[in-house]
């Protein structure tokens, strides 16, 4: 049922270079380590306002307040009102302020010349926005439209992300504009999307705190969604039993009821495993699966085969362990399922989220109080930014490229005819790879770091070099940023205002805090300001974020991600609106309160799909069961790389560390990335904590320091991946992606690990965050 | 190039102005047991007004290479501060709300009596101000109702702020203890550990359980502490 996994790029069997030391454009354009210091360490200064806003970071969008004296922003003092996170913040939320008024921020725009100190001399932002509409209108005209293509990001506001699709679509009419949400949520969406028909969480976080069990698979909540951590000892202070599932002993996992170390890459066998204790042991709601679902018997029959001795041979999980997991999720009357990036990034992604799906319908525990499950979304506006258009195959509102019906609706909207819209086009890894062929010449990025973020990044680095034509918009110079032809000074979250979607899939407002600085000015005018050079202006003449979202609400009106109903004013006086919230509704059929749908599914409500039929998103209102034959990883360990490799997060950074590597406090709280590896791995490598160790895959190797540890399994390793250059833990992973989402593999890849011959040449020329 | 920090100073006004005292019914909790480590406390510290650029709290692994367990301390303002009572220059106040205040600039005289003393290892000498400093519950925001910085970001709660019925309400499985046995000395402190609710209480030093006869040995007689149990 799968099509064939693809694998690498167009390139022979040659690794390409390990990445050069850049040491002058480090010099140039860092990253340095900002403390507070002046105005944000004198005591007794008085802020000239507070700003109520959202962390920049991570999908959990915590409300906090910016303390803003003179243009700059001095500080943080929590919301205590708002209530997602009331007041509680991780080190990334209160040191975020420092990434304002940074000595490396752009303030003007940048061309490459390579006599230029860190390569790269400024020129006026109207000549730079005059070079890239006639770079586009060159490319366009000499090779077709599709060899422009978009790169772009999810921590954009919703208006920018809405914008960047409709830029793509409708004034380059480019087929290949994809974003770097394509690393983060797509196998969780593609999946929620063929199971329930909408993608999104299904329940506010408020219905963790009265779950009985509470299932962590594949999350490391403490460290990369730590608001959420309290959500779950609050359950926990009331009875619930924790079961996690990964293959380390995160921070949560240390004190959870049940901890099952899987292997990683088996998640599928796990799940299975479990279903076939349910069906055994008759742990099903019969009722539910007979009214509110199809499909059921084909899940059934690939649990059949997965007795729990073989779903512990294959997981690396005690079958003890396993009996008891089934036992706690069967037997329990309220629960919430919660996954991330560890079932996600695997060239099976979808089917893995897909499994933990068909435990949760078995169980009937969905659409009501205190019975949930969702995904952790990742990024600041990983659910908004993966609604309007800006992903591949995307249209406003949740709508599809390729359905004849959403084309002209949106075509409609815009005043074009549904004829100029471009068809799907390429992920965002098919553009590495379509750079590296030629098909694609031209590249605009934005709020995106490749280089750092994209596995087998030697590959990246090879592509990007390739390209005719490359600008890129950002407020650092960013590792990626190093590799375009000109760079366009964007802004920071807190120079604009829009709205975000977090998590829970609660609409919030960002407001702007303060200026850009120099010539950097909002993304969403630099945008406008290239289809104004470029002679298509018609469309892209917003004077503010609050017109692009009027227009949203118009664009995503009978999706299935519906904004309509939703306004600036609604948000704040609910602290958040959460969708789907129509307008209107057919009569007899309410529209949603002030707070919008909090929890999705409830059993007699209303979708525009299913028209009344069901809770779920499909004509007949039912969810889909899904048989989920099991696959191991794309590449697996053997006696050449006889070591699983994983990779995640650390709490103090976020993502590529474009901005978190600049933040002194967060750098120093873990300076460098290491390997993670259990004391008998280590013992019989000979390696001791600390030690520098060299890890290979076939695609790259990468020298770190060791961190020896007995919280993860010894026949695996892991690195986080924050870190640019010689110091990336993408030089070593794999471009395998899966089928459906075409989400990397990043989670396991084959390696070996020995002891390093010595320090690498970088110990002694970089500082721990470049 | 990047800006280093430049320590700012402590705010002139601070041990002048007679703040409001931390309402009685407010009350401070550590829960180390939900402690994922992750530092927002101590880069939350380093955010109050009074003391910018500066944490007080610490926060270490108990044995990394074993568990992901971390542990907070902040100090636990004892009712008899042993930090004050060593404290050559009497730089070390307790207000009446209970709160024992960081060290009186003009007095301190930077003598590390307080640091070596405490036991629970809170205060820390800041050599370059020649000033001890510790946590004084964020006085200027307790004081006004308000939660102390490293409580109020806690994304576990592990230091958690609040009063004693909402925690009773909000986790049930556990109970506040305050007084602590460190050898012969017994310590009574505003700050309270949680623990699990039906557990005794907990035993942090041998003698403290232990019957303690008369032995007529002057080597042995009167090392024991009195036992928790008797009487």
């Amino acid at each position: 049922m799968k099509s064939p996994i693809t694998i690498s790029g167009n390139r022979g069997e040659e690794t390409p270079p390990a990445p050069p030391l850049d040491l002058e454009s480090i010099r140039t354009f860092g990253p340095f380590r900002a403390y507070a210091d002046d105005i944000r360490v004198d005591t007794g200064v008085e802020p000239d306002k507070y700003v109520k806003t959202h962390c920049c970071f991570c999908g959990q969008q915590c409300g906090l307040q910016l303390k803003v004296k003179d243009n700059t922003i001095i500080g943080i003092e929590p919301w205590y009102e708002f209530p997602f996170n009331q007041g509680m913040l991780c080190p990334k939320g209160v040191k975020r302020y420092l990434q304002q008024d940074h000595p490396d921020r752009l303030l003007h725009a940048y061309e490459k010349d390579s006599v230029a100190p860190g390569g790269f001399r400024p020129i006026p932002y109207p000549e730079a926005i005059r070079r890239v509409a006639a770079s586009i209108d060159r490319l366009q005209n000499e090779f077709g439209r599709d060899a422009f293509a978009v790169l772009s990001g999810a921590s954009l506001t919703t208006e920018k992300t809405y914008l960047m699709g409709k830029f793509a679509h409708m004034c380059l009419r480019t087929a290949n504009i994809d974003y770097n949400g394509r690393l983060c949520m797509v196998s969780a969406a593609a999946a929620n999307k063929k199971a329930f028909g909408i993608d999104r969480a299904a329940n506010p976080w408020s219905d963790i705190l009265g779950a009985e069990v509470i299932l962590v698979s594949g999350a490391n909540i403490a460290e990369c969604a730590p608001i959420t951590t309290n959500y779950v000892w609050q359950a926990r202070e009331h009875g619930a039993k924790v079961i996690v599932v990964d293959p380390r002993i995160t921070p949560l996992a240390r004190t959870c009821d049940l901890f099952l170390p899987v292997k990683p890459g088996r998640d599928t066998a796990l799940f299975n495993g479990i279903l076939h204790l349910m069906i055994e042991n008759d742990w099903l709601d019969h009722d539910f699966i007979a009214k509110h679902t199809v499909d059921f018997d084909a899940a059934a029959g690939q649990a059949r085969e997965w007795t729990p001795s073989r779903t512990a041979e294959v997981t690396g999980i005690a079958e003890k362990a396993i009996r008891r997991a089934a036992e706690l999720w069967g037997t329990a009357r309220t629960s919430f399922l919660l996954h991330a990036r560890g079932l996600e990034h695997h060239s099976h992604g979808v089917m893995n989220v897909l499994s933990a799906i068909n435990i949760v319908l078995a169980s009937g525990r969905i659409g009501r109080p205190n019975c949930g499950y969702s995904t952790i979304t990742g990024q600041g506006n990983g659910q908004g930014g993966r609604e309007h258009g800006q992903k591949c195959d995307q249209l406003p509102g949740g709508r599809d490229l390729d359905n004849p019906e959403h084309r002209a609706y949106v075509a409609k909207v815009w005043g074009i005819d549904p004829g100029d819209l471009p068809r799907s086009g390429a992920d965002a890894y098919e553009i590495i790879r379509k750079i590296d062929r030629g098909e694609i010449k031209g590249l605009l990025s934005i709020c995106f770091n490749p280089v750092v973020s994209l596995p087998d990044s030697n590959f990246v680095r090879q592509a990007l070099a390739k390209l005719d034509f490359y600008v890129a918009i950002d407020f650092f110079m960013s590792e990626t940023a190093r590799y375009a032809h000109l760079v366009l000074p964007g802004s920071l979250q807190e120079e604009d205002e829009g709205t975000v979607t977090q998590v829970e899939g609660r609409i919030i407002r960002i407001n702007k805090a303060v200026d850009c600085p120099g010539e950097a000015r909002p993304d969403w005018q630099i945008i406008q300001d290239i289809a104004q050079f470029l002679g298509r202006e018609r469309g892209f003449t917003f004077s503010s974020p609050r017109e692009m979202f009027e227009e949203l609400r118009i664009a995503s009106k009978g999706g299935v991600a519906d904004y309509s109903g939703v306004t600036y004013e609604r948000i704040e006086e609910n602290f958040g609106v959460f969708w789907p919230c129509p307008s209107e509704t057919p009569e007899g059929v309410p529209t949603p309160g002030p707070q919008g749908t909090p929890r999705l599914f409830e059993p007699e409500s209303w979708n525009p799909v299913a028209k009344g039929a069901g809770p779920f998103y499909f004509p007949d209102g039912r969810a889909r069961f899904h048989g989920i034959p099991y696959s191991g990883p794309a590449e697996d360990v053997d006696g050449d790389f006889p070591i699983i490799l994983t990779t995640g997060r650390v709490v103090s950074q976020f993502l590529s560390g474009n901005q978190t590597r600049r933040i002194g406090p967060l750098v120093d709280h873990y300076p460098e990335p290491r390997v993670e590896m259990h004391p008998r791995l280590a013992s019989r490598l000979g390696v001791g904590d600390g030690d520098w160790v060299t890890v290979e895959s076939r695609r790259g190797s990468c020298t770190l320091r060791s961190l020896v540890v007995n919280t993860i399994r010894p026949d695996t390793v892991f690195i986080p991946y924050h870190w640019p250059g010689r110091k990336s833990a993408n030089q070593l992973t794999i471009a395998a992606q899966d089928p459906i989402s075409k989400i990397p593999e990043y989670k396991v890849c084959a390696v070996r690990v020995r002891k390093a011959d010595g320090p690498p040449e970088y110990a002694g020329l970089l500082e721990p965050q470049q | 190039m990047a800006r280093r920090n430049t320590r700012g100073s402590l705010n002139p006004n601070s041990e002048s102005v007679l703040l409001m005292p931390v309402p009685d019914n407010l009350e401070f909790f550590i829960d180390p047991s939900r402690c994922i480590g992750c530092q927002a406390c101590i880069q939350a510290c380093s955010e109050c007004d009074t003391h910018k650029g500066q944490s007080m709290i610490q926060l270490d692994w108990v044995d990394r290479a074993q568990s992901t367990q971390t542990v907070p301390v902040v100090c636990m303002h004892c009712e008899s501060p042993t930090c004050a009572e060593v404290c050559p220059a009497d730089a070390i106040k307790r207000t009446g709300d209970g709160v024992v205040q960081t060290a009186r600039k003009p007095r301190c005289i930077a003598c590390n009596n307080c640091v070596l003393a405490c036991p629970f290892g809170v205060p820390k000498m800041n050599t370059g101000m020649n000033l001890m400093m510790k946590c004084d519950m964020c006085y200027d925001r307790a004081s006004v109702g308000l939660k102390p910085m490293c409580a109020s970001v806690c994304p576990s709660q592990a230091l958690a702020f609040g009063t004693r019925e909402e925690m009773a309400r909000l986790r049930p499985s556990a109970r506040p203890a305050n007084t602590f046995q460190f050898g012969a000395q017994t310590i009574r402190t505003k700050v309270n550990i949680m623990i699990p609710r039906d557990s005794p209480t907990d035993i942090v030093d041998v003698t403290s359980s232990m019957y303690e006869p008369a032995l007529g040995c002057e080597l042995l007689d009167g090392l024991f502490a009195e036992s928790l149990y008797e009487g």
